[in-house]
């Protein structure tokens, strides 16, 4: 069993949150990019190249107020240097997995690392393909829901409103698994308080990379020496 | 407001920005092992990452305003006990989520 549409089966379920989340938080990035005054095919352009919700949402702003190319490369730059942190606990888990490591890299999103930090690939299935698939199910939800957005959002009836709260409950129950896994609860204690202290001093558009490199900075403190 | 062409050039360079981002441990690490220091610490960093992400999630919450996060409590709370129950990622998220859902409509 190792066919694509087999692959597909054993990792759609995994990305079934992200689905949700993707979609929920991709049509209001692609009717906000309509509503800039740009054409609607500009979102999946962006959500193919540079696939990062943060990154493209900000990056509306900076086209709407034309600011120059090195401002909204440094921006990109701050925005998205939280990525360094994932990277460096995936580089044993990409060693093997072949021609798929390019595209993972790229395609590295917080949801996508929370989910590959948490699954291991079936034995039938190589792990490459595996995680592959589901990093490119979860970029495919990304561009639908921003061309939807950007082609229909006006025209969506009902509310989306609470529904992206999807992510928040998946990266909850992703806490729970590795809590359950590694039964050490100091890691997540360290990763809370770094976070909240950080939303306290440096307020909302700045918490993440703080909360991030505090974190990685006190574990290397209180578990640096340990085997 | 940028013109479009300068949007695909600038997406395009934007992309290539984020991209090294993600890629710059990988290169770093590449052909050589990482420090005996990170090698220690790499099993613990996604549990850290994923209780930061969780606050992240909650970072635009205002907590001086009725009903400031409640509902969202409530509906984290629903997540943890339905999966400490029932182990079931699925149940839990959308569970959690449906009931915010109708919480934010019924509770402004």
């Amino acid at each position: 069993m190792n066919s694509s549409s087999s692959v597909i089966k054993t990792a759609f379920p995994v990305t079934i949150p992200v689905l949700f989340g993707y979609i929920a938080i991709g049509i209001p990035f692609g009717l906000m990019l309509v509503k800039a005054g740009y054409p609607w095919w500009l979102a999946p352009i962006m959500s193919v190249l540079m696939y990062a919700g943060a990154g493209q949402y900000i990056a509306i702003g900076l086209f709407a107020a034309n600011a120059p190319l090195a401002g909204m490369l440094v921006t990109m730059l701050m925005v998205n240097i939280r990525h360094i942190v994932y990277g460096l606990s995936l580089i044993e888990k990409f060693r093997g997995v072949g021609k798929w490591k390019a595209y993972l890299v790229f395609s590295l999103t917080d949801e996508t690392y929370a989910i590959l930090t948490g699954v291991k690939a079936p034995d039938n299935i190589k792990p490459g393909s595996f995680y592959g698939t589901i990093a490119l199910l979860d970029q495919s939800y990304w561009i639908l829901g921003s061309v939807v957005g950007a082609l229909a959002g006006e025209l969506i009836p009902f509310s989306f409103a609470g529904i992206d709260f999807a992510l928040t409950a998946l990266f909850v129950v992703l806490l729970m698994d590795q809590l359950t896994r590694t039964r050490d609860m100091l890691p997540a204690a360290i990763g809370l308080l770094c976070a909240v202290a950080a939303l306290a001093l440096f307020g909302p558009g700045q918490m993440l990379i703080a909360a991030l490199c505090g974190g990685l900075a006190i574990l290397i403190l209180v578990r640096g020496r340990q085997k | 407001m940028t013109p479009i062409a300068g949007t695909i050039a600038a997406t395009v360079l934007m992309g290539l920005t984020i991209l090294a981002t993600r890629a710059f441990p990988f290169l770093l690490f590449s052909r050589r092992d990482p420090p005996r220091i990170i090698r220690f610490v790499e099993k613990y960093i996604p549990p850290m990452v994923m209780a930061v992400l969780v606050v992240y999630c909650l970072k635009d919450i205002r907590w001086t305003e009725s009903p400031s996060g409640f509902r969202e409590i409530l509906a984290i709370a629903l997540v943890i006990l339905l999966h400490a129950l029932k182990k079931n990622a699925l149940l839990s998220i959308f569970g959690g989520t449906a009931f915010y859902m109708i919480l934010i409509n019924i509770w402004k």
